[in-house]
Formats: C-alpha cells, sequence, structure tokens
C-alpha cells in the first residue's frame, strides 16, 4: 500500500525502516520517527473517531500535546491501553489501535444520531438528566451513555508492564527543550549547575524543529542538535526526552513521566514501562512554549479543519501533506509560514488573512512565491461530513461583524492559525498569578511564587532573538547563585523574519440564516451556542460556565479551547477577559497513567509484608494465613480437609485441655529505661506503677487525652530502671510515637527512652492446663512452679543454650506464659516448644483459636478497644485509679461518660445455642420495630464456644451492666439474620479468672 | 510534597514526616483542677486558622524526634522549624 501524501523526501524520519501497523482493522505503512497520527495522515487516513457528545466525524486537529480529536485505544503485546492521543503515540511495528466513541463503528456511528437530536442536548444535559427520575437514570441514561461515550476501555487485566519511581534532586530544572530551554539549560551546564532537561516529545528543539531560522550560521535545528549532543556529554546534566513534567507541587517539587517504552513494540527485560520522577528543584525554568489557537467557523469540527503550525509539522518533521488542495485561515503572520512550506512542495495554499493590509517580511516572502492570497477573508463554514470538501469563504468587514457574499472554494483542508497562546499550566500550578497580556490576547505568567522563571513563548515573548538572550541569562544568572561559576557564553546571531501584529478576531460570525455549530472544545463538544444558554440560564463566573458546560474539562483540558471560550463570555458579558479571568489549571498536564503513579507498589508489594522468624515453619505445618495489619499470622494449621471453624475449634479446645503455642512476635514491644521510667508508665497508664516491684508484669491500659482507651498490653519491670511494654500488634506505632510526644514535648524533665524492639524479641505463648510441665521440661534449671514463677511474674531462663525472658502473663485465660528469646533464635526456640511439647500433646494454636479463647473469657482487644469506648465500656475502671493523674483521666468526668446508662460489654448468646451472630450485628429490643430501630448495642466479636460448645458473642450494649438476662435480638440486615438472644455476663468462661492463677 | 527543615536531620520529605497538630497547645498541668472550658480547650478546641500557624510534625521515618513547624496554611510556604525544647520567639 502507498502512502499517497508522504513526500518524496524530507521530514526527520528514518525511510530505511518500514513499520506495518493496524488501524480499525486494516494494515497501514509508515516509517521509523512516524507518529501514529502522521503514519495515518500519510496514508490519507483522516476520520480517526467520533465526538464526545454528539459523535461527529473528527479528524487530526493538532500534531502534539494539544490534540482534542484523535484519541485512540491502543493495543500493544497483548495489552490494550485507552486515553492515547495519535498525535503522541509514536510508531512501532505491529501497533494496533482502533478509534473509541464509535458503536458499532467509526464510519457508521449510532450515536451519531446525537448529532440531529443536538437540540435535547444542549449544555448542561448531564446536570439536569441527574436530576430526573432515578429510575430512569440506571436504567436507560447509564446504559446508553456508558456505551456510548467514553474516551477507551480500561483493561480488566493484570498489568504485566512495571512502573517505576525515582527521587532526584538538581539546581535547575528546564521544562521543555525549545529554543529558550535549550540556551537555558546549556549556560547553567556551563556554569557547573545540577541541570535536568525534559522534553515532552521524542525529539528535541521544540519549534527549531519547524522554524525557517538561523543560530550562529545554522539551521535552528542544527543549531539544536549540537547543544543537545553537548550536553549530553555533560557529567552534571540530564537530558530526557519522552518525559513530561505534568505537575508542579509545593516546594518545588516537580513530577515528571518519562514513557520508557512506549516507542517499542514491548517494553525490554528489566524495563519499566513508565518512570515517574519526583524532582526536588532549586530553580526552574519553565520553557514550555505556546499552542496555535484556532479561530472559530461554521463545522470547524469536520476531519481536515487543523491548525496550521500541525500542518507544518507534519510536512518538516514527517514529510506529510494533510492536503493538496489547502486553505490557509490566519489572522497573523504564522498561517504564511505553513503555506510558503506548502509552496515549496509543489502544493498551492489559498492564504485567507482576516487582515486588510498586512505588512511583513513572511507576508512578502509569500508573495514572491506566488501564493494566493486574499485580504480581510475568512472562512464562514467548512463543507463535507466526514472530510472537508469545500469551504464557504467571504470577506469581512473591518468591525467584523459584516460578511461579504459567500463563496464556496474547493478544499480538502483548512489549516488554521488564530495567533499563539502561552503554555502556563506548570507557572500556574505553581502558585502564580498569571496576568492578561493585552498585546498577545492571552494569560502569561506574573510575578513568581515558588523557585521558578518562565522564559521565551511560555512567557509571551516569540521573537526568538529575544528569547534567546534571556533564556542564556537566566540560565547563567540562576546557576551563579547556586554554583558560585560565572563562565561567559556568547549569545550566537540570530536571523529570523520579522512578523506584524496578528489581528484580534477570533470568531467568524454566522451568515444570516444558517445555524451552524461552531465549536470551541473539540473534545466535549462545547459549541458557542452552549456558552450562550450557560450564560443565559445565569452562570457568570467562568469557573461555573466551565463546569456546566464542561468547556476545558476533557482530557486535552482545554489547550486549544480555554482563551476562545473567554473570549466569547467576555464579549457576551461585556467584560474585558481579565476580568473573566481563567479558571485554575491543576496537574496533571497531561493524563497519566494510573501505573505510574502506582509504581512498584501493586499486588503483595502494595504494603510490606512482615514476617516472623518462625515463619517457614508455619508454612511447612499448614498455616493458613491472615493479615494482621503488615503481618502475616497463622490463622489456624490445616490438618487433612478441615475448615477454618473445625481447625480452630481444634486448636481452641487442646488449649483449654493439654496445651498449645501461638507466635506473638508482633505483638508491640517497647524498651523503656531511664530513672524516671515508672513515673512515665505511671502517667500513661490509667492504673498505678509507682510499686511494681522487679520481676513482676502488670497488665495497664492507656487513654488518650479524649478518654478514650488508645491501647492495652503488659509491661514487666525487668530491673530497677528498665521495663519492657508490650502493645497490640495494631497500635505498636502510635503508642511509640504517643510515648515520644509526652516525652519530648510536655514533660521533657522525665529521664527516659524508649526505642521500639519488636522485631528483636521473637515471642511464644504457652497455654494451657499442662503449660507449666511443658516449661518445666524446657527450662530443667529453673523453679517455674506456682511459687517459682507466680502468675504476673518473669524470670529469665536457658532454653538450650538461648537466653531466654519468660513472662506468665495469659491471654487465653489459661495457665499461660509468654517465652521470648532474640529473634534469630526464634525458629530454634519454636522448634523445641514443639518437640519437647509432644509428650503433653502440644498443638500449634493461630489466630482464630486466639480469639476463640479470650471471647469467651471475656477479654477485651482490638474490636472492643475500637476508638470509641472507655475503660468503664469494657469492664476495666477497676484499672482506673482514683487517685493519680493520668493522660485522659480529666476527659472520664464528662457527663456522657458517667451517665447511668452508659454502655457496657456484655456476653451474648443465641437462645438456639445454635445460630452464630455474625459481628457488627444490631442489638434491638423488638426485631419487628419500624425502621430506624433503635441500637441498644452491637455485636464486637464472636467465637464458637469451646468451652460449651455453643456460639458466643461479645457486644457493647447499652446499660450492658443492668441488661444481664434480658432477651433481645441480633439483627444483620447484611447477611439478612434476625437472631433472638439472651445477654449473659462477659465472663463466659472461668469468671473468678482461677485457671490463670492455677 | 512539602519540604521540611528537620532541625536535627535537615531538608526532608513530607513523606517523612506525620503530622502532629497545633504546637501552640500547652497541657495543662497535672493533678491541678481544671474548668471544663480549659479541658476542652486542651482537648477539642482548635482554631483553623489561615496562614502562619504553628504546628508539630514528627520525623517518624528519621530521627523519630517531634519538631515544631512555623507554616502557611494558605500558601503552604514554611518560615521557620524548631527543635521540640526551642522556645518560639
Ligand atoms: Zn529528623
Amino acid at each position: 500500500m502507498t502512502q499517497a501524501f508522504r513526500i518524496e523526501n524530507g521530514g526527520l524520519i528514518n525511510r530505511e525502516k518500514k513499520l506495518s501497523f493496524k488501524f480499525n482493522g486494516k494494515t497501514y505503512f509508515g516509517y521509523e520517527g512516524d507518529t501514529l497520527a502522521s503514519a495515518l495522515l500519510a496514508n490519507g487516513v483522516h476520520l480517526v473517531g467520533r465526538s464526545f457528545k454528539y459523535h461527529r466525524p473528527r479528524g487530526f486537529f493538532g500534531a502534539g500535546v494539544d490534540e482534542p480529536y484523535a484519541v485512540v485505544q491502543l493495543y500493544r503485546n497483548g495489552e490494550t491501553e485507552p486515553n492515547i492521543k495519535a498525535t503522541e503515540q509514536e510508531l512501532f511495528e505491529g501497533l494496533e489501535a482502533k478509534s473509541v466513541n464509535c458503536w458499532p463503528s467509526v464510519n457508521f456511528d449510532i450515536g451519531a444520531i446525537n448529532n440531529f437530536l443536538r437540540i435535547f442536548l444542549p449544555a448542561g444535559f448531564y446536570y439536569k438528566t441527574f436530576m430526573w427520575p432515578k429510575s430512569f437514570w440506571y436504567r436507560i441514561y447509564e446504559p446508553f451513555i456508558r456505551k456510548a461515550a467514553g474516551l477507551g476501555v480500561a483493561s480488566t487485566k493484570h498489568d504485566n508492564e512495571r512502573y517505576e519511581h525515582k527521587y532526584e534532586y538538581c539546581d535547575l530544572l528546564i521544562a521543555g527543550s525549545g529554543p529558550s530551554g535549550l540556551a537555558g539549560a546549556y549556560a547553567a551546564a556551563k556554569n557547573g549547575a545540577k541541570v535536568i532537561l525534559a522534553e515532552d516529545k521524542p525529539r528535541f528543539g521544540g519549534s527549531l524543529l519547524t522554524s525557517d531560522v538561523n543560530i550562529g550560521n545554522q539551521s535552528g535545528k542544527d543549531w539544536a542538535d549540537g547543544i543537545v549532543a553537548e550536553l549530553k556529554t555533560m557529567p552534571n546534566v540530564v537530558v530526557k526526552n519522552r518525559s513530561q513534567i505534568f505537575g508542579y507541587y509545593d516546594h518545588n517539587m516537580l513530577v515528571m513521566s518519562e514513557k520508557v517504552s512506549d516507542h517499542l513494540p514491548s517494553t525490554k527485560k528489566y524495563h519499566p514501562n513508565k518512570r515517574l520522577w519526583y524532582i526536588r528543584a532549586k530553580e526552574v525554568l519553565i520553557s514550555s512554549g505556546s499552542i496555535e489557537r484556532p479561530i472559530v467557523f461554521g463545522n470547524n469540527d469536520t476531519p481536515g479543519v487543523m491548525l496550521s503550525s500541525a500542518a507544518k509539522e507534519y510536512l518538516k518533521v514527517y514529510g506529510v501533506l494533510v492536503g493538496r488542495k489547502p486553505l490557509v485561515f490566519t489572522n497573523n503572520d504564522s498561517g504564511y509560514e505553513t503555506a510558503i512550506e506548502f509552496k515549496k512542495h509543489g502544493v498551492d495554499p489559498v492564504v485567507l488573512d482576516s487582515r486588510k493590509n498586512p505588512v511583513s517580511e513572511i507576508i512578502d516572502e509569500a508573495k514572491n512565491l506566488g501564493i494566493n492570497i486574499k485580504n480581510s477573508y475568512v472562512v464562514v463554514a467548512a463543507q463535507g461530513y466526514k472530510k472537508v470538501k469545500s469551504a464557504d469563504i467571504a470577506s469581512i468587514s473591518e468591525d467584523k461583524k459584516q460578511l461579504g457574499k459567500i463563496e464556496n472554494v474547493q478544499c480538502d483542508c483548512i489549516c488554521v492559525s488564530g495567533f499563539w497562546t502561552p503554555t502556563i499550566h506548570l507557572a500556574s500550578q505553581s502558585g502564580n498569578k498569571t496576568k492578561f497580556k493585552e498585546e498577545i490576547d492571552a494569560f502569561v505568567p506574573g510575578q513568581s511564587k515558588q523557585n521558578e522563571i518562565t522564559l521565551g513563548a511560555a512567557n509571551g515573548v516569540f521573537s526568538l532573538e529575544e528569547t534567546l538572550k534571556t533564556s542564556f541569562t537566566a540560565g547563567s544568572e540562576l546557576s551563579k547563585k547556586i554554583t558560585e561559576n560565572d563562565n561567559k557564553i556568547a549569545i550566537p546571531n540570530v536571523v529570523e523574519k520579522k512578523s506584524s501584529q496578528h489581528d484580534k478576531f477570533w470568531c467568524v460570525p454566522l451568515p444570516k440564516g444558517k445555524n451552524y455549530k461552531r465549536f470551541l472544545d473539540f473534545q466535549n463538544d462545547v459549541a458557542v451556542s452552549d456558552i450562550e444558554i450557560a450564560l443565559r440560564e445565569g452562570y457568570r463566573s467562568i469557573e461555573h460556565v466551565k463546569r456546566y458546560t464542561t468547556l476545558g474539562m476533557a482530557t486535552d483540558q482545554g489547550k486549544t479551547s480555554n482563551l476562545n471560550g473567554l473570549q466569547l463570555v467576555s464579549e457576551i458579558e461585556n467584560k474585558v477577559v481579565p476580568a473573566v479571568g481563567h479558571t485554575t489549571f491543576r496537574p496533571p498536564y497531561t493524563p497519566v497513567s494510573i501505573g505510574a503513579i502506582v509504581g512498584r507498589e501493586v499486588g503483595k508489594h502494595s504494603k510490606p509484608t512482615r514476617k516472623s522468624p518462625m515463619h517457614s515453619w508455619h508454612e511447612k505445618n499448614n498455616a493458613v494465613f491472615v493479615d494482621a495489619g503488615v503481618w502475616l499470622r497463622p490463622r489456624y494449621y490445616r490438618r487433612g480437609n478441615e475448615n477454618l471453624f473445625e481447625g480452630s475449634k481444634r486448636e481452641a479446645k487442646n488449649v483449654r485441655t493439654n496445651v498449645g503455642v501461638c507466635d506473638v512476635t508482633t505483638l508491640g514491644k517497647i524498651d523503656i529505661k531511664g530513672p524516671d521510667a515508672a513515673e512515665l508508665l505511671n502517667r500513661v497508664y490509667t492504673n498505678s506503677w509507682l510499686k511494681l516491684p522487679v520481676g513482676k508484669a502488670r497488665y495497664g491500659v492507656m487513654l488518650r487525652e479524649d478518654g478514650i482507651v488508645m491501647d492495652d498490653g503488659t509491661t514487666t519491670r525487668i530491673s530497677e530502671n528498665h521495663y519492657h511494654m508490650t502493645t497490640t500488634t495494631a497500635q505498636a506505632a502510635n503508642v511509640l510515637s504517643h510515648l515520644e510526644y509526652y516525652l519530648q514535648l510536655v514533660w521533657p524533665e522525665l529521664n527516659v527512652n524508649v526505642v521500639s524492639t519488636t522485631e528483636q524479641w521473637a515471642g511464644a505463648a504457652i497455654a494451657g492446663p499442662k503449660s507449666r510441665d511443658l516449661l518445666q521440661k524446657l527450662f530443667p534449671n529453673s523453679d517455674v512452679s506456682n511459687g517459682g514463677l507466680p502468675f504476673m511474674g518473669y524470670m529469665e531462663g536457658d532454653l538450650f543454650g538461648v537466653k531466654a525472658r519468660i513472662y506468665r502473663i495469659s491471654f487465653s485465660g489459661e495457665l499461660a506464659y509468654e517465652v521470648n528469646v532474640e529473634s534469630d533464635y526464634g525458629n530454634f526456640m519454636w522448634e523445641k516448644i514443639i518437640e519437647v511439647g509432644e509428650e503433653f500433646n502440644i498443638q500449634p494454636y493461630g489466630t482464630e483459636a486466639l480469639s476463640t479463647l479470650r471471647i469467651e473469657m471475656g477479654h477485651v482487644a482490638g474490636s472492643e478497644l475500637d476508638g470509641r469506648t472507655i475503660p468503664f465500656d469494657n469492664a476495666l475502671e477497676g484499672l482506673v485509679s482514683k487517685k493519680k493523674d493520668f493522660i485522659g483521666k480529666r476527659s472520664l468526668q464528662r457527663s456522657a461518660f458517667i451517665a447511668e446508662d452508659r454502655q457496657r460489654i456484655v456476653g451474648v448468646v443465641p437462645l438456639d445455642k445454635q445460630t452464630s451472630i455474625p459481628e457488627g450485628s444490631h442489638l434491638v429490643k423488638d426485631d419487628k420495630a419500624p425502621l430506624p430501630n433503635p441500637k441498644l448495642g452491637h455485636i464486637s466479636a464472636s467465637c464458637w464456644s469451646v468451652e460449651y460448645d455453643n456460639p458466643f458473642s461479645l457486644a457493647i450494649l447499652k446499660d450492658g451492666k443492668n441488661m444481664i438476662g434480658q432477651k433481645l435480638f441480633a439483627m444483620s440486615p447484611l447477611k439478612n439474620k434476625v437472631i433472638p438472644v439472651e445477654i449473659v455476663s462477659s465472663h463466659y468462661v472461668d469468671p473468678k479468672g482461677e485457671r490463670v492463677r492455677s | 510534597m512539602l519540604y521540611i527543615n528537620c532541625p536535627h536531620c535537615g531538608m526532608r520529605s513530607q513523606n517523612e514526616f506525620s503530622y502532629g497538630g497545633d504546637a501552640s497547645v500547652k497541657r495543662p498541668e497535672l493533678n491541678k483542677e481544671v474548668s471544663d472550658q480549659e479541658w476542652d480547650d486542651f482537648v477539642y478546641n482548635r482554631k483553623s486558622l489561615r496562614g502562619k500557624h504553628l504546628e508539630l510534625w514528627q520525623h517518624i521515618s528519621g530521627c523519630r524526634q517531634w519538631i515544631k513547624v512555623e507554616r502557611d496554611t494558605a500558601t503552604h510556604e514554611i518560615f521557620r522549624t524548631f527543635k521540640a525544647d526551642e522556645e518560639v520567639a
């Protein structure tokens, strides 16, 4: 297949390497160095999609990041990605892409009916629709809109690509490698500054790639190539292409997305697809250039209507003619540059210039080439449905209100230039309050807010000579401040053609009796008439107009539409543009892949996984693991075909009858040392700590200042000034911060040090009536009798040559001990316990059995200490000292906390002794009461009591103290269950606590 | 992302810190009689300032020190940082 619109020579593509690709199922050819857009245009393909709302045929409008139409679904190496701009996607062998917004196909599109029904889809359509009956919305509108709209389909498959994050620091970050960026980078680099130069396109040089200028006796492009080549050899410079700086955040933090592999058929081994750079820059030079803006006229969205600069770029960079009968419609000199390029390639353009009698070097050149120029002429409307076939043109009066006689001229493309809009997004994101520059009808950055400076076209400076001068100067001044070097650089001579003033003209009036759609926002289908409706309906603020009409809200963020929208509002409202103001620019400047934002923190890597030293033993012994925060803990150890219920019941039962061992390494551990350690504990915990003897442990509860329980655990006095605190697994980090807060800020006079030792100790809880017998065999030289090691006692022991700490504490309510050894010996300890415990029928038990044991004992845990309960609620008021002060004590006097019918922990048993009560169920008096049924309390934890062989739950119940014996209902609408229950004591098993002391 | 000058470690990115609220709040002394109003002011009542605000941050992924940061809540400009025991003039 021939590339009918590719010229013989020229362009920066590699004609040696032909590439095949598919678009909407059809095979085409292009060259290495093409974009998908340039390759399609080379093949004469202009119809690439349908518009968002009216589904009108859409082609290419730009040649880069500003493209509003040509958004495609890309298929690459078995993956698919939506919302890809064909103008940015580089061609590779085997690329496949499809149009979006089309159903069933780009040529026959059902949504295009909207185009004929558009009277029903005016501005605010979506807002108004949302207010219609809800049933209509989800049955009729939503499915229709979902099917017909959208910018492609996100893949539902696992993304096999890898994305990386990188943190970088530099002296000077430069956004954009046009003349300004290159000059700034070069000057700064020569001063020894650490420079990062970022270019979003594959090729460096920006406007120098397409402009007819001369710098230091070289073409603009050759000069740019030379500078880039030199920068690349400098160790203090990072030069990155395919890298878009899309966000400017606080304190000079900028984020850049580097497309590492998108231009390749598949990602190379060990390479990421994209790399997200977080760059902290001392200074930022914004040289992001400018984007040509359209002139608004009838049917200006027809395929074949495009920016004149894009037509020039397709020709100069890709060797592609966007048409053979071009019409150039301009209000400034830029259109002539495009016309001249056409002419040089043997194509005869017609130039319509809205100006009456402009004079400049460029226009002279065009005239000398014999180009047909019509002054005071405009395009009234494009004609043709899927492609421009002709244009209605007319002369226009000087006040731009009256059109002359309408003539129809044949053409196959309309290249439009409405002057240039500086790309101020990054400056605006930095907090810079932009200002309106009258001479160019556009906003430019104002006073710098962060350490940023905007230069060149991005600052509204369109003269190359001035751009280079200011940028070289800025580059050397900014770097001089940092490196204190001052290497002078000679600013090269510049030859460029002088331009004349542009015409402040942006919208062609409608001819009498015609009602052409004149689009402002091409991607979101916002036309002049929509803005008029919004204003008629009373919207005034530009932010409201934007949201009501969706002007500038598409994925191109109104790069080509914003200013024309503002012009229109200002005209109708009779205000000047700066008074209307522009909408706020927010990151990202261009769409960024979610994958790039997430980076490598996906799947198992979305958070770290913590494992105890005994983890491999658990794995080998059929442990079924459960996430406990970031820890992996055995939930139960499966035997045969056991399920969770059967396995955990067996394990819990074995603890009650023989002995079990549980990995408790995950408990938070904090080492506390210093002469004031006891005083700190006394202030942190609700109970008294000043008289705890050495070698004794104590259970404690700590509150937040608002009186709510923060955490509980045991703390042991290891020696005179040395304590070992344990916290719950979940609260370990918070408790450490809490202690540090009081020690550093509130009571700095206390001489105490705290440090986390969670990872230094491996822990095993040995629980059950036979635990002492086992312990004695593990520590034959220690006296672990009830007298030698009483309840809440502590001793050190020798575990087959390993130093161990033995605490007689119990969470299960059984006679129990906890043995700690240094983590490296954790597995050794565990294996010894299992080996020696064999004769006592030891079984390891997981968190499910652990829960069962604590629930039927009425011991509180995280589900009761849920950030909403005070000590009384958990039946822990006995631990609240009346004598001393402590953190949060004063709050316990709050009237709600001392109310007579204050909530309190209770036990709950189903009347049928069969039905397990779902956790989270509400307790109500009357299951038939009308909704909302008054809630008396909720089920905090449920288990199957192994002691009584029936379900048992804990609940936090209003007036729980006086509710024992009452019959209520546990309701779980979620599980569709209503269970009649009886309220009992929370201490279901061994209420006097005799076993732990036995 | 803010760039915070830890008085112990130097310039560090915000993601090494955790926020700790208003640094001007003073905890009533232990064992002192305090009125409901005083206690409520200490526990709950905070000004939601626009502008200069003295606040606490903890360098949790660094030196673990609590520090005071003088920051503009509207512009995020950070003026000064202080050690926990430094008096703010
Ligand atoms: Zn620090």
